[in-house]
């Protein structure tokens, strides 16, 4: 897929590059495609956003770039972090890339985070264990961490466990863990949905100004447009495990080309839809993984089809920074073009 | 409503002065104190029209919408049905059957033992129609939602949307006059929820009930309501017509409901996300004195510290609870 950047000068190198990443699942003797040849490039402070529907492999593209995935998921293709394939790295090695030069939040922040530690503890751990600090330099890290990540009165915040704690603020001691050891990556897997809208404003502006001031890159994976719109200079769009439309948000959002793209665009609520008598749809649901139909597998539910939809998976076309996964891309007679 | 019953004199359903207490007790011996999760809530439901009730969690809009349909008793104020006093649920009330409920969670408010059709007949069951019809009525319901045929299946057979269709049909068999719609779409998938959403409008257009939408979402109920509620720590703090909402609202927290809502464009480049509402929802364990929403509101000024606001005319069917509109 296309290399270009958007937040930093054009001519930095790419911090992550996943080439081909697959991810399949062990079921009944045989392999159950969930991700399928994802190619991505990610810069140094941008942030792109992976957005999709439920079961269409976003969260588990981000998981597999860490080997965070169950024991029945088979990761293929490449996983370049700067020029270390992460994908073969052994265990141990992985072990000082997860949450060193890797951060990570999930969607739960009470179930990711231990119940039985202090939030500040918990905290605390990634600068003792990879950075070595003492514990009370660990300490003293950690609450100004706190303080960066708007979290009042940090020094007495320490001593709170999570269940003290708002989901607001959960959330925000996870990425104030995440951000402990200076990560040049992180993986943020639905950060807000949990969290009510004007929290989830708060949480976006804080992960948006992180990556700016540390140049850090962050791939967060939503299924909800308008945080992409908030937040993403660069988005894929994921269909059934594949990643079926990639752009400059802005020309994402201008001309989206993939007609689930577009369907996504106009069947969610916004505040024009007032005038609308009925919300545009996509018809039918997502397909499970063990009825994926055969070439594009959007072809059923898609007004635009042609016979070829039904009959090859189409290529990625690349056109200027915006590559599409779609037969209809590459007809250029078509005016949508 | 449809036609032939008499209309009476004023609202269909409406809430006077309704508070809802819950005791809640922190730790195993921790002493008891009273969490008011509803208070001193007034709104009108007019015969087939939709009502939007809009807020973030814990602001007690479930509460509300279980209060309206008797599944909660208030603990002070009034719930009436056409100016009648309503009873708690139950099979042998006057009220059974004339409002109804759709919940957020179709995996949990669906029993999993029970085919598509007898959640959908249960209703008329509890009402002592014969089995027949039952079915026969459940089975038209089902066609109606769309899922024509499939009645003998079962919830884990169906998709989040579909089952969230077996849950419309099921409010909708007894010809409700109120559905409580709570969080109806907001488990489901994008691409699903704007089938339910037009799903929702069909029933209206074709059996008449009216809605009272719940949802934290001001783009979906926008699209299903005409006036809408703010609700913020268990009071209404404003209510509008969605156009005047959505051209400008009068309560700085409404503003800021607005302010996070797609816009269905993306951010310019280098541009900063707008300024979001600072702090928290406060616990309405200990709600803060005068205007509850003044720490977090930007507007703020003394007296919001100090007195709670009075509701203020703005226009004919829009107020607002606040001391600078």
């Amino acid at each position: 897929m296309q290399k270009h950047c958007l937040a930093c000068e054009s001519e930095a190198s790419p911090l992550l590059r996943l080439e081909n990443l697959s991810v399949h699942f062990r079921r009944d003797g045989g392999l159950l495609p969930a991700v399928r040849d994802v190619n991505l490039t990610l810069y140094p402070g941008g942030i792109t956003c992976l957005v999709g529907e439920s079961g269409c492999g976003k969260s588990l593209t981000a998981r597999a770039i860490l080997r965070l995935v169950p024991e029945t998921a088979v990761i293929s293709g490449r996983v370049l972090l700067q020029d270390t394939d992460v994908r073969t790295l052994p265990e141990r090695a992985l072990r000082r890339i997860r949450g060193r030069r890797v951060g990570m939040i999930f969607q739960e922040p009470m179930s990711s985070l231990n119940p039985v530690l202090t939030a500040g503890e918990q905290a605390a751990e990634p600068l003792r264990l990879h950075l070595g600090m003492s514990r009370a330099e660990a300490r003293r890290e950690t609450e100004r961490l706190f303080a960066e990540v708007g979290i009042p009165s940090p020094h007495s915040r320490y001593e709170d466990f999570p269940h003290q704690l708002s989901g607001g603020m959960r959330q925000r001691v996870m990425i104030a863990m995440a951000l402990a050891c200076r990560p040049e990556l992180l993986l943020a897997d639905e950060p807000t949905t949990a969290l009510d809208a004007t929290i989830q404003g708060q949480i976006l502006r804080l992960i948006v100004t992180q990556s700016r001031d540390r140049g850090m890159a962050v791939l967060l994976i939503t299924h909800d447009l308008g945080v992409v719109a908030q937040v993403a200079d660069t988005v894929g769009v994921m269909y059934a495990g594949h990643l079926v439309e990639h752009a400059p948000a802005g020309e994402l959002f201008a001309a989206p080309l993939h007609p689930y793209t577009r369907g996504l665009m106009h069947s969610a609520p916004s505040r024009n839809s007032m005038q609308l008598d009925r919300l545009p749809t996509i018809p039918g649901s997502v397909p499970s993984l063990e009825n994926m139909p055969a070439g594009c597998p959007f072809h059923p539910r898609c007004a635009e089809a042609i016979p070829r939809c039904a009959e090859a998976m189409p290529p990625t076309f690349v056109r200027g920074a915006h590559a599409t996964a779609c037969w209809l891309a590459a007809q250029p007679s078509r005016d949508a073009f | 409503m449809p036609g032939g019953v008499a209309k009476p004199e004023g609202p269909l359903l409406a809430l006077k002065d309704v508070s809802r207490a819950f005791g809640v007790r922190r730790g195993w011996l921790g002493e008891q104190r009273r969490l008011i999760a509803v208070d001193r809530v007034s709104l009108d439901v007019s015969a087939g029209e939709s009502l939007g009730l809009v807020g973030e969690s814990g602001c007690g809009k479930s509460t509300l919408g279980r209060l309206a349909c008797g599944l909660l008793a208030p603990s002070s104020g009034q719930v009436l049905l056409e100016g009648r006093a309503l009873p708690l649920a139950g099979a042998r009330s006057w009220a059974a059957g004339r409002i109804q409920m759709v919940f957020q969670d179709p995996f949990s408010s669906l029993n999993p033992r029970m085919s598509a059709r007898a959640a959908v007949a249960e209703p008329l069951a509890a009402q002592g129609v014969p089995r027949a019809e039952q079915r026969r009525r459940a089975e038209e319901m089902l066609a109606t939602v769309g899922l024509d045929g499939l009645g003998g299946r079962y919830p884990h057979e169906f998709s989040g949307g579909q089952r969230q269709r077996i849950a419309v049909a099921r409010a909708l068999i007894t010809r409700p006059e109120v559905v409580i719609c709570d969080e109806p779409v907001s488990a489901l998938d994008a691409s699903v929820q704007a089938q339910v959403l037009n799903l929702l409008r069909d029933a209206q257009e074709r059996f008449g009930p009216a809605y009272l939408f719940i949802s934290h979402d001001l783009a979906v109920v926008g699209f299903m309501c005409r006036r809408i509620l703010v609700m913020y720590l268990g009071q209404i703090v404003e209510e509008a017509a969605r156009e005047q909402l959505f051209a400008g609202a009068a309560h700085p927290y409404s503003q800021a409901l607005l302010a996070s809502m797609p816009t269905g464009a993306s951010r310019k480049e280098g541009e900063l996300l707008p300024p979001p509402l600072e702090g928290e929802l406060p616990s309405p364990l200990n709600p803060p004195p005068g205007c509850r929403f003044h720490p977090r509101c930007p507007k703020a000024v003394g007296i919001c510290r100090r007195e709670p606001p009075a509701w203020k005319e703005l226009a004919p069917g829009w107020r607002a609870r606040c001391h600078l509109a």
